[in-house]
């Protein structure tokens, strides 16, 4: 990476926002290490939470799976799993934590906003502002098998479902003015008569009458985070998000242009550019030289990629099952077989695995590497490694050059796994001036510098975000 | 009953039972959906020596204007209050008239674990038209609809938690196994109105299974660890407690509303001078109003008849403080009542055994759906 003068980019004073997503699942998270924590206990939870708090972070996340797993009609064994609800575990972490945000994923297709807005108010309150949701869509039969509609949702209407449904939370956010309820001991009403607005809303997803039973909290709404990254998912974020939990931060250029994506979609529905936070999900490898970081990443690419994850990996790419392959063996020989996406985990996500597999087998030969070998080296990527100060650079460029604003940074190690970060990167972050040295603000909204919610705003904003 | 020693659980919603207890709180109203209340509240339950908290709740408000109509959720409130707790067992009110069991089975098994095991659940039923319409859902309309609801909805809930055995999680380095699928069950349940697959996506509660709470008017007597039994004097009490328990419910505790004498007023002024708002509403339970005194004599005659009591006191900032000051004191003294222990379980405390798995116990015959073994495993319960 090329130094240039720190002000003369784009962005000299942006910096840098860091979230933690505890994943819960899939093979980052590695089960095997004499210190891999509890997957479930909450003292796991609260480990991280207070770290990430420590370490001045903006938020803690949450992820959600409505259905357990499964490669070929059977429960996938090889990964961690078996999470705690996202809502009732960060309301327990509300208790123990004064600033750092609560950003739980919740499903849009298998919830009713009466309950769910509910849920998310709650928690807002219950953390003084400083609740997210990370509104996700499914549409598969196979998630639905678990609740009482069944998979009733056409894939094309995945996102008109969760856009209405947001319609009607933020109504029911807005239902209470501000203030609603008496702050005096003698008051002759409990809340000031008609501050408190029935919802009604009829529309091709939702048909409902309710009275909101909560106040607005400390930062108005939820913050609303976005992980979609098809067109749609991002022209959703464009119009209803607040930030967006992206997976193009490994690469600076794929980084400026996805962020430069959204920011034309930004502009294109009426709002600042400014208006989205975008935090790549990103795995940070530490060490003290180039030559032990990349020892470690080593090390953990071997404990996350273990024979049997390398041989699905592949089986996944092939569409057949290669579990009784011999990993550190060669490529299969066989061509890879198209099979359909039900939604379950094993289903074919690949657009060409025909191309993939052609290339696997073309670097394999060249290098002499095992399947395993390849799986790792081809395999799904992602992260940062490097020492300290070479990956403080590394992200002043990326956030000063506006191709992200913030890592949402998955530990490999749970519960211990974010120290590394809070102990070492985010010192030199700080003293580089790309770091905050305290909370400036109490809200998961003032954290990230965002504006006042949506629907709040008087049209058109051309306010600062703070 | 065996042992007169009673638990005693206590209802915390809101600012307690009358739907005007607001106007007597000790703070403004808009302190009432504040962390520092839910905490504070729950506290001084703990610090009395409760064996447990309920928290009243519904999609709908509590009330209407004149009164509160705010109430955070009890699920939220419930993991809120484990986190800051450490002894006493806490039971969300969570209807499943509408919500979706799955959803419930989750947050459920979560407060458990977050709990380390003090987690209950008390079933309700949404019975207003209006719910139907703020769920957005065809009203589940009668007593034997939402009883359905209710039996579905437990039944789905307790497969669920069963779903994964205990041992699932192997860490198996050896065969690069974090799961034994062979320990995780789908529990494909079919009922009337809806089918759920599983498994869990949550582990098995630390209590294997959570102590679930309700009316046996309401729920099957099979799936109730604790009845909630009403009755406004001893007699239709103890008919009622005689019932459930014949039923085969293990534990029954009867419902009592208090209203104490306080030192600035007497119950019956505290009484009179909510009831100039309105009424205290008539609900079929034993209610008491009247000395700290009275309301020990009470509870010790109705030992002989049940196995604890949920309280509903007519304000809390007011009787909660003499329930603990006086009320529970006296109690302990005479021994009538035991308090919990830390690191006790919720279920432990009540004197009722960890479940078996029920498809651990239904292995050898690997068949059978959820439906046909979740008998089995209750009446293992039953034995105690």
């Amino acid at each position: 990476m090329t130094r240039t003068d720190p002000l003369d980019v784009p962005r000299p004073h942006a910096q840098l926002h860091f979230g933690v997503f505890f994943q819960g699942v899939n093979h980052w998270t590695i089960w095997s290490a004499p210190d891999s924590g509890s997957q479930i206990d909450p003292a796991s939870f609260r480990r991280v939470a207070q770290t990430a708090e420590r370490g001045l972070f903006d938020a803690f996340f949450l992820g959600e799976g409505l259905r357990l797993r499964e490669v070929d009609g059977r429960i996938h064994d090889l990964d961690v799993a078996g999470r705690p609800d996202a809502i009732t575990q960060l309301s327990a972490l509300a208790a123990v934590t004064r600033r750092i945000g609560l950003v739980s994923t919740s499903n849009s297709t298998f919830n009713e906003p009466a309950d769910l807005a509910r849920r998310l108010s709650g928690l807002d309150l219950l953390s003084e502002g400083r609740a997210g949701w990370n509104v996700v869509t499914t549409d598969n039969a196979w998630t639905g098998a678990n609740f009482r509609r069944g998979g009733y949702l056409d894939h094309a209407d995945r996102y008109r479902r969760a856009e209405e449904f947001l319609t009607v939370a933020r109504a029911l956010w807005d239902g209470w003015e501000d203030g609603a309820i008496s702050d005096s001991p003698g008051a002759r009403e409990w809340s000031t008569p008609g501050a408190v607005r029935q919802v009604r809303h009829r529309g091709t997803q939702f048909d409902v009458a309710l009275a909101p039973t909560l106040p607005r909290s400390a930062q108005g709404h939820p913050v609303i985070f976005q992980a979609g990254d098809s067109g749609e998912g991002r022209d959703f974020a464009a119009r209803n998000a607040d930030v967006i939990f992206s997976a193009h931060g490994n690469d600076f250029d794929d980084a400026l242009a996805f962020a430069e994506d959204l920011r034309t979609r930004l502009r294109a529905v009426g709002r600042p550019d400014d208006d989205l936070r975008i935090l790549p999900g990103t795995e940070i490898i530490i060490g003290a030289t180039e030559e032990e970081a990349q020892e470690k990443k080593r090390w953990i690419r071997l404990q996350q990629v273990t024979p049997a994850t390398a041989l699905g990996i592949a089986g996944l790419l092939w569409g057949i099952d290669l579990s009784d392959r011999d990993a550190d063996g060669p490529l299969p020989e066989e061509d890879p077989v198209v099979a359909e996406n039900d939604g379950s985990f094993g289903a074919r996500r690949i657009a060409d695995p025909r191309a993939v597999v052609a290339e696997w087998r073309a670097k394999a030969e060249a290098h002499g590497w095992s399947l395993r070998e390849t799986v790792i080296a081809l395999g799904p990527q992602r992260g940062h490694v490097g020492t300290r100060s070479g990956l403080a650079d590394k992200f002043a460029h990326f956030v000063r050059h506006g191709a992200i604003d913030g890592f949402n940074v998955t530990p490999y190690l749970i519960p211990d796994g974010l120290d590394d970060i809070v102990d070492l990167l985010v010192p030199e972050l700080q003293e580089r001036g790309l770091y905050r040295t305290d909370y400036t603000g109490t809200t998961l909204r003032d954290h990230l510098g965002l504006r006042e919610p949506l629907t709040h705003r008087s049209a058109p904003d051309h306010r600062q975000a703070g | 009953m065996s042992s007169p020693a009673l638990h005693l659980a206590v209802e915390i919603d809101g600012d307690g039972a009358h739907l005007a207890a607001w106007r007597r709180a000790a703070h403004s109203p808009d302190e009432l959906l504040t962390p520092r209340r839910v905490s504070r509240v729950a506290a001084v339950a703990e610090n009395a020596g409760f064996t447990l908290i309920t928290l009243d709740d519904g999609v709908l408000p509590p009330g209407a204007a004149p009164n509160p109509v705010g109430r955070i959720g009890a699920v939220e409130r419930a993991a809120f209050v484990a986190a800051s707790t450490s002894t006493i067992g806490i039971a969300p009110v969570v209807p499943v008239t509408y919500a979706e069991p799955f959803h419930v089975s989750s947050q459920l098994a979560s407060l458990d674990h977050i709990s380390a095991g003090r987690a209950g659940w008390v079933v309700t039923e949404e019975e207003r038209p209006e719910a139907a319409r703020a769920w957005g859902r065809p009203p589940v309309d009668g007593a034997d609809a939402r009883a359905r609801e209710s039996r579905d909805g437990v039944e789905v809930a307790r497969a669920l938690w069963d779903s994964w055995e205990d041992d699932a999680v192997i860490r198996s380095v050896a065969t690069s196994r974090y799961l034994d699928r062979e320990r995780l069950h789908y529990i494909d349940f079919t009922g009337d109105t809806y089918a759920v697959k599983g498994p869990a996506i949550v582990p098995r509660p630390p209590q294997g299974q959570l102590v679930v709470l309700g009316r046996p008017d309401q729920v099957p007597a099979a799936q109730l660890d604790v009845a909630l039994v009403g009755g406004r004097d001893l007699g239709s009490v103890s008919a009622a407690a005689a019932a459930a328990a014949a039923a085969g419910t293990p534990r029954v505790f009867a419902e009592v509303e208090v209203a104490l004498d306080t030192p600035d007023a007497t119950a019956t002024e505290r009484v009179a001078d909510l009831e100039r708002h309105a009424p205290w509403r008539d609900r079929g339970r034993l209610r008491h109003i009247g000395s700290a005194d009275q309301l020990v004599s009470l509870l010790a005659e109705l030992s002989y008849h049940v196995d604890g009591v949920r309280l509903h006191p007519l304000v809390l900032d007011e009787d909660l403080s003499v329930l603990s000051g006086l009320v529970v004191p006296t109690l302990s003294a005479r021994r009538l009542v035991a308090r919990p222990l830390p690191g006790t379980s919720l279920r432990s405390t009540l004197g009722l055994a960890r479940p078996a798995n029920r498809f651990t116990a239904a292995a050898p015959a690997a068949t059978g759906t959820a439906t046909a073994t979740a008998t089995a495993a209750t009446t293992q319960e039953d034995v105690r």
